[in-house]
């Protein structure tokens, strides 16, 4: 049988992009193993969240930081990630 | 008593994996690398970068397309949701009404989506069509074909008569589980019509009608079929709702890299709703 899936178009960016995903996956998996529960807790929102929720949190706030980026500054993301990686610590240590 | 940890149950979950996988996953991380790329078919791919999404941003039709989507939700929630409760607390709780009243209410549901479209496309059809034919019989100028705003009353009534039922149901199925001790202590104390549904038919319909407002709101923000079917998106652009534009540009001008950044835009914002939404829901819960 041969399988070809050059239908989805992969290019090494989007396959980074996606191993990145994978591997905080993997990490969040292997904290979760160690630290079992989730650590809930109450942060600035005033509901609770775990560190799965903080994940998700701080992926969908990057997603939208990076289109802000885009649409009011321009093509160049690098200072968007960095805002983004700031954005996520202070999600895991405030939310 | 110890508690057992068996992880052979993840097995079971497997399944499932396997399907979104094929479902979900797998047609998702194709937009994402669609998004970044040009085609002219053949699997033949030009790197093209955040050029889609830059380009979509500075959009004015995608930004209108939300704007009326957002307007239109805004509409059918403001009509679907009072109509819904007046009917759910004006229907019957006891007695052979009851069932002839929710098979009615259930009816529209049923219809598939595109057969709802083209039923109002008849009808609305100023010559064949009941509705069109004697809207414009009494008098009143209507073509839903060539005014947009005919066709903004034409989709919205269809909407509302297609899902309004939805909310009666919701509304019904709160409204007969409070226990009859309320309502006679509100009779003891004397309580009006209208403090008996302030101060305890809607706070008890309030997790009903949560889940109502999320539902037509997912829903209504992702509408294609039925205005696709009714108007094509017109007259002119005039009912282009997202879902439509999506469609004109990834299968009528074959775009397929505008189209694909369109979508993952498009799923960001159905994404952070839909989170919004499930935190609401979640957190009412959990403070009941």
């Amino acid at each position: 049988m041969n399988l070809d899936f050059s239908w989805m178009a992969w290019t090494w960016p989007t396959a980074a992009f996606f191993i990145v995903i994978a591997l905080m996956l993997c990490g969040m998996g292997f904290w979760e193993y160690v630290s079992p529960g989730g650590n809930p807790r109450v942060g600035v929102l005033r509901f609770e969240t775990t560190r799965g929720d903080r994940l998700f949190v701080s992926l969908l706030g990057s997603a939208f930081i990076h289109l802000a980026w885009l649409g009011l500054v321009g093509p160049n993301l690098w200072w968007a990630l960095a805002l983004s990686v700031v954005y996520a610590i202070g999600v895991f240590r405030y939310v | 008593m110890e508690k057992t940890w068996n992880n052979k149950a993840w097995f079971l979950v497997l399944p499932v994996l396997v399907l979104v996988a094929f479902s979900a996953v797998i047609p998702l991380m194709t937009v994402v690398n669609y998004s970044v790329q040009d085609t002219f078919g053949n699997n033949v791919f030009f790197w093209a970068g955040t050029e889609w999404f830059e380009e979509l941003l500075a959009s004015d039709r995608f930004w209108e397309a939300m704007v009326r989507n957002l307007i239109f939700s805004f509409i059918i929630l403001a009509i679907e949701v009072p109509l819904g409760i007046f009917i759910a607390l004006n229907m019957p709780k006891k007695g052979w009404g009851v069932p002839v009243c929710l098979v009615l209410m259930a009816l529209p549901l049923l219809i598939p989506w595109n057969v709802v479209g083209t039923i109002w496309q008849v009808f609305g059809r100023n010559d064949i069509g009941l509705l069109g034919y004697y809207v414009n019989a009494l008098g009143l100028d209507y073509n839903y074909v060539q005014d947009p705003f005919d066709a903004w009353v034409t989709v919205i009534i269809m909407d509302v008569w297609h899902w309004t039922s939805l909310v009666v149901l919701l509304c019904y199925a709160g409204l007969v589980s409070i226990p009859d001790a309320f309502y006679q202590a509100a009779k003891i104390d004397g309580a009006s019509r209208w403090a008996v549904f302030r101060y305890i038919q809607l706070p008890k319909m309030q997790r009903v009608l949560l889940i109502a407002v999320l539902l037509r709101f997912m829903d209504s923000f992702m509408i294609y079929t039925e205005p696709f079917v009714v108007t094509g998106g017109g007259p002119g652009n005039s009912t282009t709702f997202l879902s439509i534009d999506l469609v004109k540009t990834a299968l009528g001008q074959f775009d397929l890299g505008p189209a694909a950044a369109m979508s993952l835009v498009y799923f960001l914002i159905i994404l952070l709703l839909s989170w919004v939404f499930y935190t609401v829901m979640t957190n009412y819960d959990a403070e009941r």
